[in-house]
């Protein structure tokens, strides 16, 4: 056998990328009928609007270069948002009202790029804990819906499954849940209902909050209920949502 | 008649099923038009899941022409799982378009791309859902005409009752032909009703009117004749053929998916046609002649798609896109233009030879270069003169050693099993190819962990190839063969664990040959599987051997036949096949003397470099083969940065 010739495993060749000189905050929303896009799916949605848009987005190094974009906690598939999060990092500074118009631009209908402002002080992550949800029951009073509520929030822990690919798993609904309220919809016999719950490992996810008042109450409602994340943020001391693109000294 | 959504009705549904995204329209690049400000409309659909259909280059061709005349449009609809189906059924909720969420019964066209015959069963199972009759006897002037091209196309007989019409070849005009028929008819007030339509229909060249031919049968089975029924149908139809490529720069935008496909690439023809003349190639032969898209309009379609979608990676796609006879130059102008703009180029389909792998390294100048992949086909010089694809041992192993010289890692093998005249020592010659294939690449670059992987699958004889009339193995050889290949290749516990072995059972090809060289008779027993419960036969978790096995033993016998009769019995030089009366532009003798000379080993020289040698394409079509070299260079040769310097303000 004739000698082998160690050879070193192949690098990429050339100058590194070039380093991300603007980071930028971004709110978008997920409605309509693209709210059943995956994450997956709007994560390469994103990317793609980004090179239309022609913006001069960081990469990491490597052969598999990734672009910098972070994303915060992202909905579930299925449930429509007004308030998602991600940070991305460009090679240069870009007005970030343009920013915002050109993503908006090439991105589908359904997604619209709310805001866009320069990162500053603490991350996004840190910035976003937890958030506000609506919940619209058709077909159900509102007294029924309250006391179901008020059967939630008097538990101590409220346990329920979920499925996974994997299999069954545990998630406490109450103990995450800050606040919730009810409110008559549009007809008397629709319901709605806001709460604000802390982000958990795993989150609370709309079905999970069904389940919960199906256990605690036995509330089932006639027609699915339809979700919508309205905000996220950090809480403050007194329990309240702090916006978090809003300027903090 | 304005047609209504049926989505606030599905809407509700979609929670409760797998991937919703799918069913939900909204592409970039997708198009809804006003239905009442179009005459003729078109649902096009690809059988199949979403994930594989969406992709389609000729839907998508096809959808992007019809859409771009201002008296038609067309939407898309594919294959629904299994899932939504029962839910749909539950609800009424008919078979839709994912663009206007329109019933793709209110169509005038449902026109249905068969890339494989394992997509009829999606046929039935969309027709049912459509709520349109399931065969074309039971449809009335209100039904949609339910059309199928692409290449099973060539061969429709096995869906002669369910189909109304079938187009050979090339789409991009005869589309347009068939929308001008469409809107002829409609606005002379319908005359003759269906008929009146489907008579218009088969005066256009390259459409195929199943109903107005009788077939008629020998007591011993075989077809005794194929004959008109309806005056002033022509006896043969001919394929149509686009020949200037330039001239059809489709798809402009190409649709970007919504939810994740099978291909997250765009993809820019670079020629169509091959004359390689591999025997076993059905697309080989039916797309004869080639005609190459010049590198100037290749250029501007890679940048203009890319504009459209932003796509991260570019396929150059034909049947052997290292024959382009500038690829070259094409090669090195993509690179040089997308070097640093994070854009990928891949040569999908490439072929053994040591100029495909600098082409390869060009295409992935400064990226990872993980695989390559090389198609052999056959394991033995032998089988390889047989199947005509003229490959060396020699030449393998130099190809490889280049490739993994130049630090890739893995290369991919082709080969299929159970080709004409095949033992098994060709196939477990495979075995020996790919371990001379790892010592080689060992040596080559030095390293241990290089990897050869050997891709096999049973070879299916399809119409309008010299291995037409060929006898297909039994999936119990094919099996067999698979088997001790395997046994061989895991014997040599030192290079057998650098080799993987992927391999299908052969029993899904011997349904593939059932529908594929199958008569109309054939059409009962697909209708019984779909009655069984069969649809996504392509789905190896979907299909079952036994569902079309059971249906063939019930069906076939009735009228003298059974499932081996199709398959593994091998025809002679003067049987009518059912598909003799559907012209490729091959002529018949010239297919049975390349049989012959299979049989006899002896290979025939790709006509590109080479003279002619009178297979009956070109002066059929009036045509020659079109090849450059241009000699011109890809324009604008501007480099294309990621970090592109928008005018800023």
């Amino acid at each position: 056998m004739s000698e082998r010739r160690p050879r070193k495993q192949r690098a990429p060749t050339g100058p590194p990328p070039p380093p991300v000189a603007q980071r930028l905050w971004i709110r978008y929303t997920k409605t309509g009928r693209l709210r059943f896009m995956s994450h997956r799916d709007f994560a390469r949605a994103f990317e793609r609007a980004i090179r239309r848009a022609k913006l001069p987005i960081g990469f990491s190094a490597g052969f598999t270069p990734h672009p910098k974009i972070s994303w915060v906690g992202a909905a579930p598939t299925g449930v429509a948002s007004e308030a998602e999060y991600v940070e991305i990092g460009l090679t240069e500074q870009r007005d970030p009202e343009e920013v915002r118009v050109a993503l908006n631009d090439s991105l589908p209908a359904d997604l619209d790029i709310c805001e866009c402002v320069p990162a500053t002080g603490k991350s996004l992550a840190e910035r976003v804990t937890a958030s506000e949800w609506q919940f619209t029951f058709t077909q159900v009073s509102p007294a029924l819906l309250r006391e179901a509520v008020e059967h939630l929030i008097g538990a101590e822990q409220v346990t329920v499954q979920r499925l996974t690919q994997t299999g069954r798993k545990s998630v406490d609904v109450r103990g995450p849940l800050v606040g919730a309220s009810v409110s008559t919809g549009p007809s008397s016999d629709c319901a709605i209902m806001t709460m604000v719950v802390r982000q958990s490992t795993p989150v609370i996810r709309p079905d999970d909050v069904y389940a919960a008042l199906h256990d605690v109450a036995g509330l089932v409602p006639p027609v699915p209920p339809s979700a919508v994340r309205l905000r996220q943020g950090d809480l403050d001391a007194a329990d309240r949502l702090v916006d978090p693109l809003g300027y903090q000294p | 008649m304005t047609v209504e959504s049926v989505f606030p009705r599905l809407e509700p549904l979609l929670p409760q099923v797998q991937k919703p995204i799918q069913y939900v329209g909204g592409e970039l690049n997708s198009t809804t038009k006003d239905w009442d400000s179009v005459q003729v409309r078109w649902a096009l659909m690809y059988p199949d899941a979403y994930e594989v259909g969406v992709p389609n280059q000729g839907v998508m061709i096809l959808y992007e022409i019809l859409n771009e005349r201002s008296d038609c449009l067309a939407e898309r609809t594919y294959a629904v799982w299994p899932d939504l189906a029962a839910l749909m059924r539950e609800n009424d909720i008919p078979q839709f378009t994912v663009d206007g969420h329109r019933p793709v019964k209110n169509f005038d066209v449902l026109g249905v791309s068969f890339s494989t015959e394992l997509g009829y069963t999606n046929l039935l199972e969309a027709l049912d859902l459509a709520q349109i009759p399931m065969t074309a006897a039971e449809r009335t002037i209100d039904h949609p005409i339910v059309l199928g091209g692409g290449h099973a196309a060539f061969n429709p007989e096995p869906i002669a009752d369910f189909i109304d019409a079938a187009v050979l070849g090339d789409g991009e005009q005869v589309v347009g032909d068939i929308t001008d028929a469409i809107a002829g008819w409609k606005s002379a007030g319908r005359p003759d009703g269906r008929t009146g339509l489907l008579l218009r229909l088969a005066a256009i060249e390259g459409v195929y009117i199943p109903q107005f031919y009788d077939v008629s049968y020998r007591p011993d089975g075989q077809i005794e004749s194929v004959a008109p029924n309806q005056d002033g149908v022509p006896a043969v139809i001919s394929k149509r053929t686009t020949m200037n490529l330039d001239e059809w720069p489709y798809p402009k935008a190409p649709l970007v998916p919504i939810a994740e496909s099978v291909h997250e690439r765009m993809s820019v023809e670079i020629f169509r046609g091959c004359t390689r003349g591999c025997r076993f190639c059905q697309a080989g032969m039916i797309t004869r002649p080639v005609r190459e898209r010049s590198i100037t309009g290749i250029g501007e379609m890679v940048e203009r798609g890319l504009a459209a979608t932003g796509f991260e990676e570019v396929g150059l796609l034909s049947l052997s896109s290292a024959d382009h006879s500038e690829i070259g130059e094409i090669a090195k102008g993509l690179a040089d233009r997308y070097a640093d703009s994070k854009t990928s180029l891949s040569l999908p389909s490439t072929r053994v030879d040591a100029f495909n792998v600098t082409l390869a390294n060009e295409l992935s100048r400064n990226g990872r270069r993980s695989g390559l992949t090389f198609a052999p086909e056959g394991g033995s010089e032998r089988i390889r003169k047989v199947i005509n694809k003229m490959v060396s041992k020699e030449d393998l192993i130099r190809t490889v050693t280049t490739a993994y010289a130049n630090g890739w890692r893995q290369v991919k093998l082709y080969f299929m099993c159970g080709l004409p005249t095949e033992t098994d020592e060709d196939v477990l010659e495979i075995a020996e190819m790919a371990k001379e294939v790892i010592r080689a690449g060992r040596e080559a670059s030095g390293r241990n962990d290089i990897r050869c992987t050997v891709s096999i699958g049973g070879f299916v004889p399809k119409p309008h190839t010299p291995f037409q009339w060929a006898s297909q193995a039994s999936a119990a050889t094919i099996d067999r063969r698979l088997s001790r290949l395997r046994s061989e290749i895991s014997a040599d516990k030192n290079l057998g664990r650098s080799i993987g072995f992927r391999y299908h059972d052969g029993k899904p090809s011997e349904i593939e040959g059932l529908l594929s060289r199958g008569d109309r008779r054939v059409g009962a027993v697909i209708r019984k599987v779909w009655e069984a419960g069969g649809h996504f036969d392509g789905w190896s978790e979907h299909f079952s051997h036994q569902r079309w096995v059971d249906s063939a033993a019930e069906e076939l016998p009735k009228v003298g036949v059974d499932l081996e009769w199709y398959t593994v019995r091998e025809r002679d030089e003067l049987e009518i096949l059912p598909w003799d009366h559907l012209d490729s532009g091959l002529d018949k003798q010239w297919l049975w003397d390349d049989w012959l000379d299979a049989l006899d080993e002896t290979e025939v020289d790709d006509c590109r470099w080479t003279p002619c040698y009178d297979c009956g394409v070109c002066p059929g079509m009036g045509t020659d083969i079109q090849v450059g070299p241009t000699g011109k260079k890809m324009l604008p040769l501007t480099p294309v940065s990621s970090a592109i310097s928008a005018p800023r303000t």
